[in-house]
């Protein structure tokens, strides 16, 4: 076809769709504009296109004044650009090497080219017709996917995706004469089953709103957020106040403008922070708020120096554990282990085949956890924070009676001798046995002994935290080090590894097909991120997009920012996972060239709930440094109004994206899907329009960036959220197995399990039996490795250390290289200042919302009186005490209560239980909401934010790590009168 | 015979998480069905299907057990004895509805409910129950939202006549709630002991070479006026428990034997799941 036959189809084209289709009829009359279309090596070729009222005007040639001029260097490449299928490389070629010149104002260019990105997109059908005006969508939630009933515009329902017999085959797995394989069916987590209820929740920010008394050009009153009132403002108001604050923050100098989001987001490759929100900061150039590994605490900062496994975040591998824990162990050693907790219960299925099977259960924690409760088995209950005592009880069992893999420790570790002197006591003369542990731990000593001879003689799993594999649980407390550095231990003398002995409690390690290719949202979608996601490992390379990398090179350690806000200065560690020595890097703020933020754009989240020390963060969004805040959110949480503005975003069910559930891709933890029975991708429908005015992430970022002429840079020249996913779909594998029609309308993709002979290697069993590195993780980096690549750890040894000589490097009173027994938690005994407070809190992950996500105060999960109990017309966090701790202060079930100590109260419903100990309290953190009785940061909060008790020292003296857990408290009956203060921690 | 619906509820399946609540708020809260379920209120303790929590036992043994409860659909429905109008009524695929035009203002109909599974609908001024999903069932749906969402097979939902519904219950020893009121529930509860009834437990140990340790193997007889009434052996840990003991059903023996001697020891049993301690086996005590 020839250019100029080319070019006179497309008015026709659009004018076509809008007869078809009234909604491209409705997008033609949203702008005026003229579009002039021409090549610049041939002045005089092209064609412009006018939009004026919805009509279309055109003509041949070169118009005398158009608003925007798209210029393609030679006919050859317009004709390519312009036909499909459209090859993404040679158009991002162009764009970046000047082939193609945009001009004229960047959003109607925007605009112009989304209108002609749409010519393709219109003409697409979504969704499955089920009769009766409903239609079946699909959707993606940190719960898993979904089914999205939809009726008028409105979700009439949501349902688990049970898979048809079409759909991917299952695995089977033999088993001592049994076969498993799994349901047809995908399960939730309650995070995600109670999504509809919070699609119309009233806590949801339907509209722009301005604090009252916040002047961008006059009086703006900082210290009235969390205050003052809001009001309502259009979109244009409020991104022009954005727009205009980010330039006058830049102007003052690089690292002014700081931004913030959550650990997590909604689900979807698109929308997710590390997409979205990335490549729009990128472009700008911020301060980042440097997140620690925050729930691998113990793991990363420890049991790492042990083995490696840096990009793991320091836990263990877990492939083909499922099915090798089957075939082999006899018992399960579930410590500090709650799987049922928090990430949906797929895993859950295959404990009850362990059940089956007679496969013994013993569960380690302070509380009797769900996964305890419903398994059954045996409970031992040590003191909070004293579970590395009980694992050096056990090491000096199977020393003494010779229960240790021995060959495994002479071939394949280092410093067992001296591991051995420190257990048996040779130089401190303290015999580290099952009756030395007991006083301090609680644990009756020949308990320990039982176990240890159990799992000295019997094929063990040890599932160490709520993953099997780490994650979770007592690496999160104050001994969470010694902890993790134990549990790596523990694995490593019984030989990690050979077959009935490894890391796992069946959660992890599913055999599904590890090869498939499909982005995790670690990978960063179209963030173009290359720097802070994983998008280099294959998504560059597989999604041909433009790079963007932001300049400013200024962090602050998140848990330290509003110390960092209020005294002016930080200090924190790099976050670098790539090596196990990227985390020995500090940094400062400000730091060399830059200078003090001045603005805040906070993104989801609510950190108040999540945060130690919470009540820190009231002064520091309230303090006069911080000249504006933003806050971009779905619902209005407990920190929503502590900002100058607030921007309206969608859920995902108002928008377009797609994504796998539980695949986060490499970085972090490479092939989490192995969580789920069957790898499932979904499309994510735009299943409702928006609620309000909210509007998606991008389409806010889009509107921003126009008002600083860098719409077309970000849109990547007008790319719509529905083509984005088109381009994720085509650059998976799974383009090779469905069309892009079908999947648009059917919303999924099950890849099918793997063949038997194809099975991923057992994880750790290559190093177990020597072989080089056989299971498909993309760490360690061959330059990671002190001997041959593939062959051995990434330790100094290159073996396994009991001595972490990478340890020697830093000299951290923490973390000496020997894991010797310290116990540095809270304790009155030890700490006479804290006497008041005589009960450990425990602050774990909470098990019905995923952190603060699902939490809202009318919300389904709301209604579950584990999680909430409805009491004076408010729902109160539950906190769980023994009977005995709730008797002597006059607590029955369900009063209202006070937690407190010298950095926070909070009001709970008491729950009262023997599911813990006397002396131990737990309440999940990660409340959504706060509720201060006065004034923010300086009283009692009745929303339920119990990280305000945790402290904020770190887990390690050189790292920024948090220590979110077993801190004292004291206990009381909630009267409603408050005169609590904080005494400690405060600023 | 007309096939009904039932639904079968394995307690020892249960974790308490929730789906199965979760997809009845889903279901009802927002949505009329017409003929049969008015929207039901958000967040105003509406838990048409709720789950119970039980904890048996006490330190180190202990059982925390979850049963899900919802309307038990009646074949003598109270609610139904007590409405006016025909507000409520069995429909013979054994479900039974509460109209919500009808139902109106009829707070007897929730008051009569033995089993606190209707709601009251304060702005509505309805009383409201579970529905068994009938507008769904109608639509050709073979199970409930319940059961589709439960992870653990917790659920079964069934359409059979009665004399199969019989025999099943027989097979597999199924029970309703408060049989005694002669309601005749169409919810049946597997393993329904693990809510009802009580266990005891205890820990045996002995010495050896002067240390204690765990007692593996024991004997463990549990006799009742002199009748043997159970019987277990300790597991490695020396830890044995003994279930389906009728609460406050008084006094008890019980005989240990092991390689390192004896020990017996009688309780009253009452209300609670006893753990009887940590008791050591000799040659003396016996």
């Amino acid at each position: 076809m020839s250019l100029s036959i080319l070019l006179w189809g497309i008015p026709q084209a659009m004018r076509m769709a809008a007869r078809i289709y009234p909604e491209y009829a409705e997008r033609l009359k949203e702008r005026d504009v003229i579009a002039q279309i021409k090549l610049l090596d041939e002045p005089d070729v092209g064609r412009w296109i006018q939009t004026s009222g919805g009509k279309i005007n055109t003509g041949k040639g070169i118009h005398s004044n158009p608003d925007i001029t798209i210029g393609f260097k030679n006919a050859a490449l317009a004709k390519s650009f312009l036909t499909p299928p459209f090859d993404q490389l040679e158009r991002i070629d162009a764009a970046k090497n000047y082939k193609i010149l945009l001009e004229g104002d960047d959003s109607l260019s925007v605009w112009f080219l989304g209108t002609l990105g749409q010519l393709e997109s219109v003409y697409w059908k979504s969704g499955t017709d089920m009769g009766d005006g409903v239609t079946r969508y699909t959707n993606g939630t940190n719960g898993g996917p979904l089914f999205v009933y939809v009726k008028d515009g409105k979700i009439l329902r949501t349902t688990p995706v049970d898979l048809e017999d079409s759909d991917g085959g299952s695995w089977t797995i033999e088993a001592r004469g049994k076969k498993f394989s799994p349901p047809r069916k995908m399960t939730l987590a309650a995070h995600g089953a109670c999504q509809k209820s919070m699609v119309y929740s009233k806590d949801r920010i339907l509209y722009p709103m301005k604090r009252v008394d916040f002047d961008p050009n006059g009086e703006r009153n900082p210290g009235n957020r969390g205050i003052s009132e809001f009001e309502r403002i259009s979109w244009d108001q409020a991104t022009d106040i954005v727009a205009s604050e980010i330039k006058r923050a830049r102007a003052v100098g690089p690292g002014a403008v700081a931004v913030d989001h959550g650990s997590h987001h909604q689900w979807g490759n698109l929308g997710h922070y590390l997409c979205a929100f990335n490549r729009f900061w990128n472009l700008i150039g911020v301060t980042k708020l440097m997140h620690s590994p925050d729930s691998w605490e113990g793991w990363f900062w420890g049991a790492m120096h042990h083995w490696g496994n840096s990009a793991r975040l320091g836990c263990p591998e877990f492939y083909g554990t499922v099915e090798d824990c089957l075939k082999e162990a006899e018992m399960i050693v579930f410590w500090s282990s709650d799987p049922d907790t928090t990430y949906g219960f797929e895993g859950a299925q295959r404990r009850e085949w362990a059940r089956e099977l007679g496969i013994k259960m013993v569960h380690i924690d302070p509380f009797l956890n769900h996964t305890a409760a419903h398994l059954g088995g045996k409970w031992i209950a040590p003191r909070p924070q004293t579970d590395a005592a009980l694992a050096q009880a056990i090491c000096h069992v199977w020393i003494t009676e010779g229960l240790y893999d021995e060959g495994f420790v002479t071939d394949r570790t280092t410093g067992f001798d001296e591991w051995r002197a420190y257990i048996l006591g040779e130089n401190d003369g303290v015999a580290k046995t099952p009756e030395w542990q007991e006083p301090e731990t609680g644990v009756p000593a020949r308990d320990v002994r039982a176990l240890a001879r159990e799992w000295g003689t019997k094929k063990t799993y040890l599932g160490a935290g709520s993953w099997g594999a780490g994650v979770g649980g007592a690496c999160r407390g104050p001994t969470g080090m010694q902890w993790a550095r134990m549990m790596a231990i523990l694995g490593a003398m019984q030989g990690h590894g050979r077959p009935g002995y490894n890391f796992g409690n069946l959660q992890f390690g599913a055999p599904v097909d590890h090869n498939f290719y499909f982005p995790g949202y670690a990978e960063g979608g179209f963030s173009g991120d290359l720097a802070f996601s994983a998008n280099s490992a294959n998504n560059y390379q597989r999604m041909p997009h433009i790079v963007t990398m932001g300049t400013v090179r200024q962090s602050i350690p998140r848990m330290w920012f509003p110390e960092a806000i209020t005294q002016g200065k930080s200090f924190g560690y790099v976050t670098d996972v790539t090596t196990t020595g990227g985390q020995f890097f500090p940094f400062g703020y400000p730091s060399p060239g830059h200078v003090p933020v001045e603005m805040l754009y906070k993104y989801g989240s609510q950190l108040f709930g999540t945060m130690p020390g919470g009540n820190r963060w009231a002064k520091a969004y309230q303090h006069e440094n911080l000249k504006f805040i933003v806050n971009q959110s779905i619902w209005n949480e407990g920190e929503t109004p502590f900002s100058d503005i607030i921007l309206p975003a969608c859920t995902v069910f108002e928008k377009w994206d797609i994504g796998e559930t539980f695949n986060c891709g490499p970085g972090y933890v490479h092939h989490f899907y192995t969580m789920n029975n069957h790898r499932i991708i979904t499309m994510q429908h735009k299943c409702i329009e928006p609620l309000g005015e909210s509007r998606s992430d991008y389409d806010i970022f889009s509107a921003v960036s126009e008002k600083l002429g860098l719409g077309a840079v970000y849109t990547e020249g007008g790319t719509s959220e529905l083509a984005w996913v088109k381009r994720v779909f085509d650059s998976s594998d799974m383009a090779k197995h469905i069309s892009w029609r079908q999947f648009l309308k059917k919303g999924y993709w099950v890849v099918p399990a793997e063949k038997e002979n194809s099975r991923v290697a057992l994880a750790n069993n290559w190093y177990y039996e020597g072989r080089k590195k056989d299971t498909p993780d993309p760490y360690p980096l061959p330059s990671d490795y002190s001997g041959d690549y593939l062959d051995g750890l990434p330790t100094p040894s290159g073996k396994f250390e009991f001595i972490a000589t990478g340890l020697e490097k830093i000299d951290d009173p923490d973390r000496p290289p020997l894991c010797e027994y310290m116990p540095t938690y809270e304790d009155p005994a030890r700490n006479p200042d804290l006497a008041d407070f005589p009960l450990k809190l425990q602050t774990g992950h909470t098990r019905y919302a995923y952190h603060v996500m699902g939490d809202n105060t009318d919300g389904s999960l709301a209604d579950i009186r584990e999680h909430r109990v409805f009491k004076d017309g408010h729902y109160y966090l539950v906190a769980r005490m023994n009977p005995q701790d709730a008797v002597s202060r006059g607590i029955a079930d369900d009063d209202l209560v006070r937690l407190w100590n010298q950095r926070g109260s909070v009001v709970c419903a008491a729950q009262v239980t023997g599911r813990l100990q006397p002396g131990v309290v737990a309440a999940y953190s990660g409340s959504a909401q706060y509720r201060p009785t006065g004034e923010p940061g300086k009283s009692t909060d009745l929303g339920g934010c119990v990280n305000m008790l945790n402290t904020k020292e770190p887990i390690t003296k050189k790292g920024h790590g948090m220590k979110p857990n077993s801190v004292l408290i004291q206990v009381e009956k909630w009267t409603g009168a408050d005169d609590w203060q904080p005494t400690a921690e405060t600023i | 015979m007309a096939t009904k619906w039932n639904l079968i509820v394995d307690v020892a399946l249960c974790d308490n998480c929730r789906l199965c609540f979760l997809a009845v708020k889903d279901e009802y809260v927002g949505n009329a069905f017409p003929g049969v379920s008015a929207p039901q209120p958000a967040g105003e303790q509406h838990k048409w299907l709720d789950i119970e929590r039980k904890e048996r036992g006490t330190y180190p043994i202990l059982e925390a057990r979850f049963m899900p409860v919802m309307c038990n659909h009646c074949d003598e429905a109270p609610c139904m004895k007590a409405a006016q109008g025909g507000a409520v009524r069995k429909r013979p695929d054994g479900v039974v509805i509460i109209d919500p035009e009808k139902a109106k203002g009829q707070k007897k109909i929730m008051q009569a409910c033995p089993y606190d599974a209707i709601y009251w609908n304060e702005e509505k001024d309805i009383p409201q129950a579970w529905p068994f999903d009938a507008h769904l069932l109608d639509e050709g749906w073979t199970k409930t939202r319940a059961e589709q969402a439960c992870p653990m097979d917790v659920f079964r939902t069934i359409c059979v006549d009665d004399a199969e519904m019989q025999r099943i219950q027989a097979d597999e020893d199924l029970e309703v709630l408060r049989p005694e009121l002669g309601t005749r529930p169409r919810v049946w509860y597997k393993n329904l002991h693990k809510i009802t009834k009580c266990f005891v437990s205890g820990t045996v140990v002995e010495q050896v070479n002067g240390v204690e340790e765990c007692a593996e193997g024991a004997e463990v007889v549990l006799s009742k006026d002199g009748n043997e009434c159970g019987r277990a052996t300790t597991d490695f840990f020396g830890e044995f428990t003994i279930d389906r003991l009728e609460p406050g059903s008084g006094a008890y023996q019980l005989e240990i034997t092991g390689s390192a001697g004896g020990f017996s020891t009688q309780f009253e049993l009452g209300d609670e799941s006893p753990y009887l301690g940590v008791m050591t086996l000799s040659t003396a005590s016996n």
